[in-house]
């Protein structure tokens, strides 16, 4: 049994010095990310440029997730304000990013 | 509340929706249902957050996003389309500011992001991604708001050029990255706030020496830069979700730059530096032969004759039409001779307009069906068995001396053959010269008629004879 204990611990150790630091992992994500985004907008009909920018303007605006973040705590400090300002500047982009992007992809029409 | 596991999880469906919103704009049918996958990828990303055990605030939270929303519904809805490329600017400049005030809340506080060191401070490499996403977005937002003032006509779209521009930005460029530096090692607000103020300075200097119409590759760039800097505050915060939209958002800036570039036949590097409306003013100048050459000048029943008589009508709309507010004008004139029979194609060259496919947006806003639209390399090949080219609001995308020419300016820009056409018809309202300040040899062939005339009123009148 200790054998195996052992072993088991000396596996749990390797396991560990080799988890990479979150940094790499976050960097890994980010270069994947690219590619797809190269590959995916290369294949955008150039007659789709403009709403391509605004609606890239509304998904720019996930940094959403890190104003409300710090908008979040109850006691409200510069922190909080900042954030609160920073989540009412991205809900205008969020919401006139999408909808002017619809509006203009309800323009395109075939030829009856 | 959701696990940890059960929010990474949904940050991955939304980062999905999101890679489709931008996959279904491959063409128009796609688009919309795409437009739906992105908003629904946003809306989760937004809940998932809002449902996490340190976002309390509701109350701030909900008021903050109702009054966002409010305006940002509202501009979308108002917003003329002819004003997209401004109304995008300011949006950048938008996301810039979020994402600097976001950055500066994180140092003041960093136990609330949960990045926080054992003393409350930040970690070294949380001080790296700070610095990349505060500048990134501090440059975003001031150049994204000058980009605006011009695009809006609230600055001069000339290039503001002054003598020692390029090594005063060198040497705050320098600055910036020696104060970065230092907070990086000590984490203090001192080197932090004198980073942030420089790249705001900075960002107003790289644009006032661009000039108006080199917008289109300014606004792609900075399109590129919102994505960024939303990427570099995902690595602050340790957030896959941020990191992918904003790597999605950042390349697609750059490609749409890259595209802009390549149409004008510029390198980035050349644009940045600026100036070229200033060369095309002092080309005016020198060049007093323009409007000495005898050009072939009719009426607009002239023109309604060639075109009535027309199998094949190719028009070339420049930013003029937008100018002159002819659109609705010419889908008038083109719908009559679709109905006469006479087969009509629009052909676009993708510098059109003040931002990448803007023109299309312009034509689609007045009801020409997107099929009958073309890009310049699916069409040039067309002209050589076309009856009428009629060139409206453009000139140097037409102007045949980038090809043959090798000492004019714009030798080597793409552009649309208009002059291998039967006839030619050229709306415009004088001989002035376009953006580039050239003289346009299309305008002198045998083969070519102008029109002078505004483009609405010329829209007209030919409508008005063919009817």
């Amino acid at each position: 049994m200790d054998v195996v204990n052992s072993s088991l611990q000396q596996a749990a150790q390797v396991s560990a010095d080799s988890a990479a630091d979150p940094f790499i992992l976050s960097f890994t994500v980010f270069v994947l990310a690219i590619i797809v985004g190269y590959h995916v907008v290369w294949n955008v009909t150039p007659a789709l440029h403009t709403p391509l920018m605004s609606v890239t303007n509304a998904i720019s605006s996930i940094v959403i997730v890190g104003a409300l973040l710090a908008a979040g705590p109850l006691e409200m400090n510069l922190a909080t304000v900042l954030g609160l300002i920073a989540v009412g500047l991205a809900s205008v982009n969020i919401f006139g990013g999408f909808m002017v992007t619809q509006r203009m992809l309800a323009m395109f029409k075939k030829r009856k | 509340m959701l696990s940890s596991n059960m929010v990474a999880l949904a940050y991955l469906i939304a980062s999905v929706l999101i890679i489709f919103a931008l996959k279904g704009l491959a063409s128009p049918v796609s688009a919309r249902r795409g437009n739906t996958f992105g908003m629904l990828g946003m809306g989760i990303a937004a809940l998932v957050t809002l449902q996490l055990d340190s976002v309390q605030n509701y109350a701030w939270i909900v008021a903050a996003i109702a009054v966002g929303g409010l305006i940002g519904g509202v501009t979308a809805r108002k917003v003329p389309m002819t004003h997209m490329p401004q109304t995008v600017a300011f949006m950048h400049s938008l996301v810039g500011l979020a994402a600097v005030l976001i950055a500066v809340s994180a140092l003041y506080d960093p136990v609330a992001y949960g990045i926080a060191d054992s003393h409350g401070g930040l970690h070294v490499a949380s001080r790296i991604e700070l610095f990349l996403g505060t500048f990134i977005g501090a440059i975003t937002f001031t150049a994204s708001l000058i980009a605006f003032g011009k695009l809006q006509g609230l600055l001069s779209g000339q290039p503001l050029v002054f003598a020692g521009q390029h090594p005063i930005n060198l040497v705050l460029g320098l600055g910036m990255i020696g104060a970065g530096i230092l907070f990086c090692v000590n984490g203090a607000w001192l080197p932090f706030l004198i980073m942030l103020a420089i790249a705001l300075v900075l960002g107003v200097l790289l644009i006032v020496p661009i000039g108006g119409a080199d917008m289109p590759v300014i606004v792609s760039m900075l399109n590129s830069y919102s994505g960024w800097a939303a990427a570099g505050i995902g690595f602050t915060l340790g957030n896959n979700m941020l990191i992918i939209a904003g790597a999605l958002v950042g390349s697609s800036g750059a490609i749409l730059s890259y595209i802009m570039c390549k149409a004008m036949n510029r390198s980035l590097f050349n644009v940045l530096l600026g100036g070229f409306g200033g060369e095309a003013a002092a080309a005016v100048a020198g060049g007093a032969a323009v409007g000495e050459r005898p050009v072939h000048s009719g009426a607009a029943e002239d023109a309604a004759f060639l075109i009535g008589n027309a199998r094949s009508v190719v028009i070339i709309p420049g930013y003029g039409l937008a100018v002159a507010r002819a659109q609705h004008a010419l889908k008038e004139m083109v719908e009559l001779l679709l109905k006469q029979g006479v087969d009509v194609k629009f052909a676009i060259h993708p510098v059109a307009g003040r931002m990448p496919g803007h023109m299309n947006v312009l034509l689609a806003e007045a009801d020409v069906p997107y099929d009958i639209v073309f890009e310049m390399d699916e069409i040039n090949s067309e002209f050589a068995d076309t009856d009428v080219a009629l060139v409206i609001g453009a000139n140097d995308v037409v102007n045949p001396s980038a090809k043959t020419d090798p000492t004019s300016p714009i030798y080597g820009m793409p552009i649309l053959e208009a002059a291998k056409a039967e006839h030619v018809i050229v709306v415009k309202r004088s001989m002035a010269v376009g953006y580039a300040g050239l003289d346009n040899d299309l305008f002198y062939m045998d083969r070519t008629m102008m029109l002078f005339a505004d483009a609405k009123k010329a829209c007209e009148a030919i409508t008005q004879a063919l009817d």
